[in-house]
C-alpha cells in the first residue's frame, strides 16, 4: 500500500511526520503546478470550487508516482468540503484509476467505522503508537506554523530583500531528506533560529493585513499566487487567521476529546453573523472584526470561486467595513485567475493603505474608504 | 386592518409556501406575496446581490425588492436543517444576514427565526412558537395554527406526489389534461429552478405542449428517494441534494423515462457536485440520455429551445433506431 494525499500549504510536512513514524509508505504529491491544475480542472466538475479541481490534480500525479490509496479527512456539511471523499472516488474510479480512497471522519458519530478505516491505513499498529505519532505530528504543525508567523514577521523588515525565502527555499528542499518526527522537528527549529538571525531594520513600521477567507485558499500557497510571500516583500506584515495547527486542534483533537473550543471569532462575529454556515464563513466574519479591533491597517478575504459560505461572508464584510472603519478587498480564485490582474488589485489595494495611514498619521480629516 | 406578512415567490416558497400560508392565516395575519418572477425582479437582485451568488439567491434578492414597500415584515427564516443530521445549503443558512446587509433602505423587520432540525426534530414546534410570538400570545392559538400548517403542508406534498406539479396547487392553475404523453422525461434540479416559469423559461411547459410527461423529483415517493439515497457510501448531508441523487437513482432503476434533464444554476455549490454524481450514475447504468442544463441570469429563450429540441429529437430518434443512437457524447 502507498498512500498519498492532498496539498496544502505546508500541511504535507505534517502528513510526513505522522506517516514516517507510523512507518507507512507514502507519495508526497508534486508541488502543485500548473499541470496540477489543469489535469483537476479536465476532469473535476466545471462549477466545483478550486481545492476539489487541485486535489484531484495532485492525486493523479501521485498515482503517476505510484501511489494506490487516497487518504483524505472528511465532514459532516453544510460546506461542500464534506463530500470531498466521494467525489475523488467517483471521479477517479470514471477515469479509470484503482485506487481506494480512505476518508478519515466520524460518519454520523460510528466511531467503530473510524478505527476500521485507521486500522486499514496503519495495518494493525497499536493505538499507543498511533496516538504517540498523532501527537508528533501535531507538534510538527505547531511548530510549522509558528516558523510561518515568524517568516511573516521577518520579511517586511530584512534588510536584503529575499533572504527569508532563500532560507525557506533551502528548508522546503532539505525536508524530503530528513525522516521522522524528531528530525523534522530540528530541522524547523534550525531554520527557524536562522530566520531570526536575518538582519533586520528596527526602523520599519510596516502596513498590516489580516488574511481571512476559505482556508484552502488561504494555506496553498499555489491557490494564492503565494500571497504572503508577495505581501511580504512589498514590505507589509501579514496575519494568517487559518492555521493547519488551529484545526487540527480546534477541529478533529478537541472534539474528540470533547475538550472545550477556543474560538473567539464566534463572539466577534455575533453582531453581524448569528450562526455558523458551513465552512469557515463565521471565522472570516468574527476574525475581520477582531483584525479590525487590533488596529490592522487592512484586510483581505480570499476564496475560491463559487464557495458556497464565503458569498455569504463576502455580503456581509462591506457592513464590517463600514462600521470598524477598516478597507477589505475581497479576491476570488479560480483556474482562469491571471497573476498579473491580481497582482495589480492588491497593489492598489496596498497603495490606498498606505495613503490612508499618512493621512490618518497628518491627523487629515478625508480618509480613503475601502474597496 | 390586519398584519400583513410578505413572503418572498423564491427559494423554499415553492417547498414549504403552504405550510406558512395556512400558520399565518390561523393568526389571522395577511400573507403578501411577491409577483412572480420577471425581468425587472431579476435585474433589480441581480444589481443588489453581490455578484458571486447563484441565480436563485440574486432571484430572492429581487423578490424581496418587489416586496417590501408594502408589507410589515418580511418572512425570511433562517433554514439551517430540516431533518436530522442534514443540512440545507450554507447560503440558505445566511440569507437573512445576506438580505439585511445587501438591502440596507426601508427594510420591514424580518423574521429570521432559525429551523434546525439537525439534532431534534421536535425543534419545529419551537421555532413555529418563535415565529407566532410575534403576532399573538396565546401559546394554544400558536399551537393550533401550528397543528393545521403541518397538515396543509402534508397534504400538499402527497398532492405533488400523485403527479400534480407546484404552481397547479400553489397558484390554483387549472391542472394539465393529460398527464401522459409519447415520451417521458425526467425533469431533475432544485425546486426553485423547475418550477420557476421565467427562470427556466417555462420548460415544463415546453415539454407538455409536445405532448411529452414529466416527471419531478416531487412526484417520486419521497420514501423510495430515502431508500435509494441511503444506498450511496457516504450519507449525502443537504437534503435538498439528497433528494435529486435519490430521485436519479429511483428513476435508473425503476422508472421507464426516456431521458433526464438536470437543470442547474450557475454557481450552484450543490448542484456542482450532485449534477456530477448524476451523470456519472446514469452513464454507469447505461441507456438513458442525461442533459445538464445550466441557467444563469443570461440564458436565452432561443439558445434553450434549439437545445431541447435536439434532446428531444435524439431521443425520437433512439425509440424509432430502437435505440442504435448513444446515450450520451
Amino acid at each position: 500500500m502507498k498512500v498519498t494525499f492532498p496539498h496544502m500549504g505546508n500541511t504535507y510536512i505534517v502528513v510526513k511526520a505522522l506517516l514516517d513514524s507510523l512507518d507507512i509508505d507514502f507519495v508526497i504529491p508534486p508541488p502543485c503546478s500548473k499541470r496540477t491544475l489543469e489535469l483537476g480542472t479536465k476532469y473535476a466538475p466545471e462549477l466545483a470550487c478550486l481545492p476539489l479541481k487541485i486535489n484531484i490534480g495532485n492525486f493523479i500525479e501521485s498515482i503517476e508516482k505510484g501511489a494506490d490509496t487516497v487518504v483524505i479527512t472528511g465532514g459532516c456539511g453544510p460546506c461542500r468540503f464534506g463530500y470531498f471523499g466521494e467525489m475523488h472516488r467517483e471521479i477517479l474510479k470514471e477515469l479509470g484509476y484503482d485506487v481506494e480512497v480512505i476518508v478519515l471522519e466520524l460518519p454520523n458519530g460510528d466511531v467503530k467505522e473510524f478505527l476500521n478505516r485507521v486500522h486499514k491505513i496503519t495495518g494493525g499498529k497499536n493505538v499507543v503508537s498511533i496516538v504517540k505519532a498523532v501527537i508528533n505530528a501535531t507538534k510538527v504543525s505547531i511548530e510549522v506554523d509558528k516558523l510561518d508567523k515568524l517568516c511573516a514577521q521577518i520579511r517586511p523588515r530584512e534588510k536584503t530583500r529575499g533572504k527569508t525565502d532563500w532560507i525557506l527555499k533551502k528548508f522546503h528542499h532539505q525536508i524530503g531528506k530528513v525522516k521522522g518526527a524528531k528530525e523534522i522537528l530540528r530541522l524547523i527549529r534550525s531554520t527557524a533560529s536562522e530566520i531570526q538571525k536575518i538582519e533586520t531594520d528596527a526602523k520599519v513600521s510596516p502596513l498590516k493585513i489580516g488574511l481571512v477567507g476559505e482556508i484552502y485558499t488561504l494555506i496553498e500557497p499555489f491557490a494564492n499566487f503565494n500571497i504572503e510571500q508577495m505581501l511580504g516583500n512589498m514590505g507589509i506584515e501579514i496575519d494568517r487567521s487559518l492555521t493547519i495547527s488551529n484545526w487540527i486542534i480546534e477541529h478533529m483533537i478537541k472534539p474528540a476529546l470533547h475538550l472545550r473550543k477556543n474560538r473567539p471569532y464566534e463572539k466577534a462575529a455575533l453582531p453581524y453573523l448569528k450562526t455558523m454556515i458551513g465552512g469557515h464563513g463565521q471565522e472570516t466574519i468574527g476574525n475581520s472584526v477582531l483584525y479590525a479591533k487590533q488596529g490592522y491597517d487592512g484586510i483581505i478575504q480570499l476564496y475560491p470561486l463559487t464557495c458556497m459560505p464565503e458569498i455569504v461572508a463576502e455580503s456581509i464584510l462591506p457592513t464590517v467595513s463600514d462600521e470598524l472603519d477598516i478597507p477589505i478587498l475581497t479576491l476570488i480564485v479560480d483556474e482562469l485567475t491571471g497573476e498579473a490582474g491580481y497582482k495589480t488589485r492588491i497593489e492598489a489595494f496596498i497603495d490606498m493603505l498606505e495613503r490612508r495611514k499618512e493621512r490618518k498619521l497628518n491627523n487629515s480629516e478625508h480618509i480613503l474608504f475601502g474597496n | 386592518m390586519p398584519i400583513r406578512v410578505g413572503i418572498p415567490r423564491a427559494l423554499a416558497y415553492y417547498e414549504y409556501f403552504p405550510m406558512w400560508e395556512t400558520f399565518f392565516h390561523e393568526l389571522g395575519i395577511e400573507v403578501v406575496l411577491s409577483a412572480p418572477t420577471t425581468k425587472v425582479i431579476l435585474n433589480n437582485g441581480v444589481k443588489s446581490c453581490v455578484d458571486e451568488a447563484c441565480l436563485p439567491i440574486k432571484i430572492f434578492h429581487g423578490h424581496v425588492l418587489d416586496l417590501k414597500d408594502r408589507v410589515d415584515y418580511l418572512f425570511i427564516p433562517r433554514l439551517k436543517s430540516v431533518a436530522r443530521n442534514e443540512y440545507i445549503c450554507p447560503k440558505f443558512c445566511g440569507l437573512p444576514e445576506m438580505i439585511k446587509y445587501s438591502i440596507k433602505e426601508n427594510l420591514p423587520p424580518i423574521i429570521d427565526v432559525e429551523i434546525n432540525l439537525r439534532k431534534n426534530p421536535k425543534n419545529l414546534f419551537k421555532s413555529f412558537l418563535m415565529i407566532g410570538k410575534f403576532f399573538a400570545d396565546n401559546h394554544s392559538q400558536i399551537k393550533n395554527a401550528y397543528e393545521k400548517a403541518m397538515q396543509s403542508h402534508y397534504e400538499y406534498k402527497k398532492k405533488l406526489e400523485s403527479g400534480y406539479f407546484p404552481d397547479e396547487i400553489l397558484e390554483h392553475k387549472t391542472k394539465w389534461k393529460v398527464h401522459d404523453g409519447d415520451l417521458c422525461i425526467a425533469v431533475i434540479g432544485h425546486v426553485y429552478n423547475i418550477y420557476d416559469h421565467y427562470v427556466n423559461m417555462d420548460i415544463i411547459r415546453k415539454f407538455r405542449e409536445q405532448n411529452i410527461k414529466v416527471l419531478t423529483p416531487e412526484h417520486i415517493d419521497s420514501e423510495a428517494i430515502e431508500r435509494k439515497a441511503n444506498s450511496l457510501p457516504k450519507k449525502m448531508f443537504w437534503t435538498f441534494g439528497k433528494r435529486l441523487i435519490g430521485s436519479v437513482l429511483h428513476i435508473i432503476e425503476q422508472e421507464k423515462v426516456d431521458g433526464i434533464i438536470y437543470i442547474m444554476s450557475f454557481g450552484c455549490g450543490i448542484d456542482a457536485f450532485i449534477s456530477e454524481l448524476c451523470k456519472i450514475k446514469v452513464k454507469r447504468a447505461g441507456n438513458i440520455p442525461f442533459y445538464l442544463m445550466t441557467l444563469d441570469e443570461h440564458s436565452g429563450d432561443a439558445g434553450l429551445n434549439t437545445r431541447l429540441e435536439a434532446f428531444i429529437d435524439m431521443i425520437r430518434w433512439r425509440k424509432q433506431n430502437e435505440s442504435d443512437i448513444s446515450a450520451y457524447g
